[in-house]
């Protein structure tokens, strides 16, 4: 036998001890034959020999630790020795592993959600190659905004330029597919030919656009997105090579996109090539609309590409100083667009570590109660010569092995508790395909678990027993410290504090609710249809026969029984989606990023009707207000109050240079063209009306531009129509309940080609209740979590209590027996427990104040904490947590002195 | 008459190491040699050699078969590994320096009191 590795000495540790025992016997009889030889007595030479070598076992003990398997060897009696102490006490058992079981599995369904949501990249090959493409310049404010856009022409330059990226764009666009089946409008998604190619995406089924399709006047060439391919076509496999019409073009399609392919967190319906399309707002400089992503070519960095295409941004800016001037292009690392549920989720974490620490403390004073009780069988082993750190490892090592099996039972319910989550989340949680356990998941599960068991052991190891052990023999472990009964209570105060935090959120969210749902909204949401809609794309082409196709629309609207009004508009509020301009009370208009903002809202004249917004003064829209006559606008009475101070508003002007106007100037071939320009007219107001709660009951008092007014869509000029109505919406205001008028809205409005759609319907009340479901959502699960909290520190508080006074059972009976009444034990009882809750509700509402400044600052509408939440939350604890004394201080009065007396 | 004394920490490896790149030795052996050698001024206690053994041998330096001895007993035989000889010859060249560097310094003394 030669040199072993670890592995082979851990294996062989049978064979090695044996050899052990061979080599140390071989070694005394070569010594004590060594000293017959020199004439010594057998016995006397046999004693000698022992004596020189010391004690057998000990050495035996020295040799094994040189071995450096040792720790392992103990670590596997440590974790039998802990198996078989759970198994004996299966009631500890079980109520130890359902509290960890509890706060672990809900600490991993939410970094769960975390990990899917925040942590992981965007789901494409090699995500670290990606980077996104962003428009910059000085007066964008990125933060009401978010990042900008990228002009087209510059999109198709920098493109072309560039060495360090490969680039691909895509327009958010809808349309209203006709042809096959019944028309739909879909989401669609202009792209760049090299779109799939740049993320490394293979198409399902089918090929991705050629360059040569990516052009204007190229063959007309569709991708399906594979859930419309489902729905729309039932998934059917020979859909490549025929032909859809979209918008009244005829395309082919050429391609399936793959499963679940998302581009910006969304799956579209049809992708189209970007190169085909015409608008003009593709070719003018000074729009922005396309989102562009880009692939670092091998090699190449992120900030090489950072340099190269700032440096193209610059030349453009040279190159076209009236569009580009002050304008760059800059590159970023490409992330997930996940929205506000960033703060929502940190906030739920936080709110379930809060939980997980309750149950930490919870199976901790149940652990030190057993250790305390264990304290002789300690003091036994100490004394047969364990070290201190020997049997400090053994109790980590149990506490350990609790908290690896509550992890497991935690992440096994954490598996069925994911699904109802993101089930409940308010709207939809962004990146909801991405989240399910995977490795990392399971890494923090164990972290967490193996976390807690450190936690929860620590003060028992620590207690293990290294002085007075004399003591703790003799005693049979029923005696105790005043330091163990300090560590008891503080457990029990922090229990306390920790639910103090968690009661607080919860009834800071519910006051906030109940306060948010009694807000008026500014406007009457009741019996109220909201509907996008897309009129027929042949009137869409033809600028000139817009307005009087919305005209029939609202006329036959108007004539549906149970129909009282019906009216266009672009932003609908509490859904999705504002246009926000800046606007000036004076003719010297200061430069774009200093005037004030202001949502602006393109209406027909029964919009106020319908929705039941207040006039102030003034008068609303009329037909009269058309393009020709004044240009008008209707302003609410905060945008009154920021531009004309306290003074009345109406016959006042406002100039606000991005609406939408033109000018009519030479075109090609010598003829005219109307062009956008900015608008120099000033805006007349007619009328003053109450502010509507855009953002939101919750969001609308924090939002940065609440300031609103609204003009007449029959003043948008012709060239504007076709945006303005691929935008719009119909209002409908009935005196049935409203979702019932929909289908025979949906027959009246289905225009001469049968191509009308009504798509995205909803009632003004649903959004209204949407506006708060953050809120609300926030609600339950802080209540959830407070009331595990609650539950918890109650369990705490009895278990903690019950064994503090059975361990004074003789000090109860030497009190009765010198004439102490049940009551007076009672009472004492109460009090050292009304001691504990009390500096808890301290330590905790400390806690709460800091915690409820950042709820404040995470949630929508929240408010500083009122001293009336902290009372309600307070007593409603400390009545829980007496509640929960109550049954052991009624045993403690029933203690039989005479009983107690001998037990000592 | 010479005083026995302890050794100091470390030393212990270097001289099994030093006593075993003899050839091949069982335990007790090691421990008489070790004694011979100083002329007892080292004196192993003999609860120590075992660890130091097994250390050794965990670490590589020595390897260990059983063979039989003069006698016809089975004892366990160390010998030393080439990555021991290594160890061995870069301690005693350490120890070379530093028993030359203290005899220096012990000269110095001398000269500067006389």
């Amino acid at each position: 036998m030669t040199t072993m590795t670890w592995w082979q000495r851990l294996w062989h540790r049978g064979q090695m001890e044996e050899q052990l025992d061979k080599e140390l016997q071989f070694h005394l009889e070569q010594h004590v034959s060594e000293l017959m030889a020199r004439g010594v007595e057998p016995a006397k030479a046999r004693r000698q020999a022992r004596l020189a070598i010391g004690g057998p076992e000990q050495v035996k003990e020295q040799c094994r630790d040189e071995r450096g398997t040792r720790w392992l060897e103990d670590l596997v009696v440590d974790v039998r020795y802990a198996l078989r102490m759970l198994r004996k006490n299966p009631g500890f058992t079980v109520v130890a592993l359902l509290t960890l079981a509890l706060g672990i599995g809900a600490t991993t369904v939410m970094f769960t959600v975390i990990n899917g949501v925040l942590l992981k990249p965007v789901p494409f090959p090699e995500p670290d190659k990606l980077v996104a493409v962003h428009g910059h310049s000085e007066t964008w404010n990125t933060a009401i905004f978010g990042e900008q856009n990228v002009a087209y022409p510059d999109f198709l330059d920098c493109q072309r330029e560039s060495r360090s990226i490969d680039m691909a764009a895509a327009l958010f666009n809808g349309g209203t597919l006709s042809e096959p089946g019944e028309p739909e409008y879909v989401d669609l998604r202009e792209i760049s030919y090299d779109l799939f190619s740049v993320l490394h995406v293979n198409l399902a089924q089918g090929r991705a656009f050629r360059r040569e399709e990516d052009i204007a006047g190229g063959a007309p060439a569709m991708i399906l997105g594979y859930s419309f391919w489902q729905r729309h076509f039932a998934g059917k496999p020979d859909v490549i090579g025929t032909s859809v019409v979209l918008d009244q073009k005829r395309y082919t399609v050429v391609g399936i996109a793959p499963e679940n392919f998302q581009l910006y967190e969304q799956e579209a319906d049809v992708y189209t090539p970007l190169g085909q399309d015409t608008a003009g707002y593709l070719r003018n400089r000074g729009a922005h609309p396309v989102h562009v992503l880009a692939r670092l070519r091998p090699g190449a960095t992120l900030a090489q590409a950072q340099t190269e295409v700032g440096l193209i941004g610059h030349h453009l800016a040279e190159q076209y100083a009236d569009t580009n001037g002050g304008r760059t292009l800059m590159v970023q690392p490409l992330r997930p667009d996940v929205g506000n549920a960033r703060s929502t989720l940190w906030l739920l974490l936080g709110a379930v570590s809060l939980v997980l620490l309750i149950a930490c403390v919870n199976v901790a004073s149940l652990l030190l109660a057993r250790a305390v009780s264990r304290g002789r069988e300690l003091a036994m082993r100490a004394a047969l010569g364990a070290s201190r750190g020997r049997l400090a490892r053994q109790c980590l090592t149990e506490s350990a092995v609790l908290g690896l099996s509550g992890g497991v039972l935690g992440v096994l319910l954490a598996n069925i508790g994911i699904g109802p989550f993101v089930a409940f989340w308010p709207g939809m949680l962004p990146r909801a395909d991405q989240v399910h356990l995977d490795w990392r998941v399971l890494a923090f599960a164990l972290g967490v678990s193996l976390l807690s068991g450190v936690l929860f052991g620590l003060a028992p190891a620590l207690r293990a027993p290294s002085r007075g052990l004399d003591r703790a023999l003799r005693s049979g472990g029923r005696g105790m410290t005043g330091n163990s009964r300090r560590l008891h209570s503080s457990f029990v105060i922090s229990e306390i504090a920790l639910a103090v935090v968690l009661l607080v959120a919860a009834g800071m969210l519910g006051r906030t609710l109940l306060r948010l749902s009694s807000l008026d909204p500014g406007l009457n949401v009741h019996n109220v249809l909201v509907t996008r809609m897309a009129l027929s794309p042949g009137v869409l082409a033809d600028p000139g026969r817009i307005l009087p196709a919305w005209q029939d629309v609202l006329e036959r609207a108007r004539h549906v029984p149970g129909v009282e009004s019906v009216a266009t508009v672009d932003t609908v509020p509490m859904r999705e989606g504002n246009n926000q301009i800046g606007y000036w009370a004076t003719p010297d208009v200061p430069p774009k990023n200093r005037q004030p903002m202001a949502l602006s809202t393109s209406v027909t004249p029964d919009y106020f009707k319908v929705m039941g917004i207040g006039l102030r003064s003034g008068r609303f829209f009329t037909d009269e207000d058309r393009l020709g006559t004044s240009a008008v606008v209707v302003i609410d009475d905060v945008l009154a109050q920021s531009a004309f101070g306290g003074q009345d508003a109406v016959g006042k002007r406002l100039w606000i240079p991005d609406m939408p106007c033109t000018q009519v100037g030479p075109g090609p071939n010598g003829g005219t063209v109307e062009k956008s320009v900015d608008c120099t007219e000033p805006y007349t107001v007619v009328g003053v009306v109450g502010h509507v709660r855009h953002w939101g009951l919750a969001s609308d008092d924090q939002a940065e531009v609440r300031a609103q007014f609204y003009y007449p869509l029959a003043q948008v000029p012709g060239p504007f129509l076709r945006r303005w109505s691929e935008l719009s919406s119909i209002v409908v205001r009935t005196t049935v309940p409203p979702l019932s008028e929909l289908e025979s809205l949906r027959r009246e409005l289905k225009g001469a080609s049968s191509d009308q759609v009504l798509y995205e319907v909803h009632t003004m009340e649903q959004l209204a209740s949407a506006s708060l479901e953050q809120q609300r959502f926030l609600f339950l699960l802080f209540g959830i979590f407070s009331g595990l909290a609650l539950l918890l520190a109650c369990i705490g508080i009895y278990g903690v209590l019950a064994y503090l006074t059975s361990q004074r059972v003789p000090e109860i009976g030497v009190r009765m027996a010198l004439g102490a009444t049940a009551r007076d034990v009672m009472a004492m009882i109460l009090r050292q427990s009304l001691g504990m809750i009390l500096a808890g509700v301290g330590v905790g509402t400390l806690a709460a104040f800091a915690a409820g400044r950042a709820l404040v600052h995470l949630v929508d509408g929240m408010r500083a904490p009122e001293a009336s939440t902290f009372a309600l939350m307070i007593s409603v604890l400390v009545v829980a947590a007496l509640l929960a004394s109550f049954v052991p201080a009624r045993r403690a009065s029933r203690v039989d002195p005479v009983r107690a007396l001998r037990q000592e | 008459m010479t005083a026995k004394s302890d050794l100091p920490q470390g030393t212990l490896d270097f001289l099994i190491l030093k006593v075993v790149g003899l050839g091949p030795i069982h335990g007790y052996a090691i421990a008489q040699r070790l004694q011979q050698v100083s002329r007892d001024v080292v004196q192993v206690p003999q609860g120590s050699l075992y660890p130091a053994l097994h250390r050794l041998e965990n670490r590589g330096f020595l390897a260990a078969d059983w063979n039989e001895t003069e006698t016809g007993r089975e004892a366990k035989f160390y010998k030393l590994t080439p990555k021991g000889r290594k160890q061995l010859e870069t301690e005693a060249a350490g120890w070379q320096r530093l028993t030359e560097a203290v005899g220096l310094i012990l000269g110095m003394a001398e000269g500067s009191s006389q």
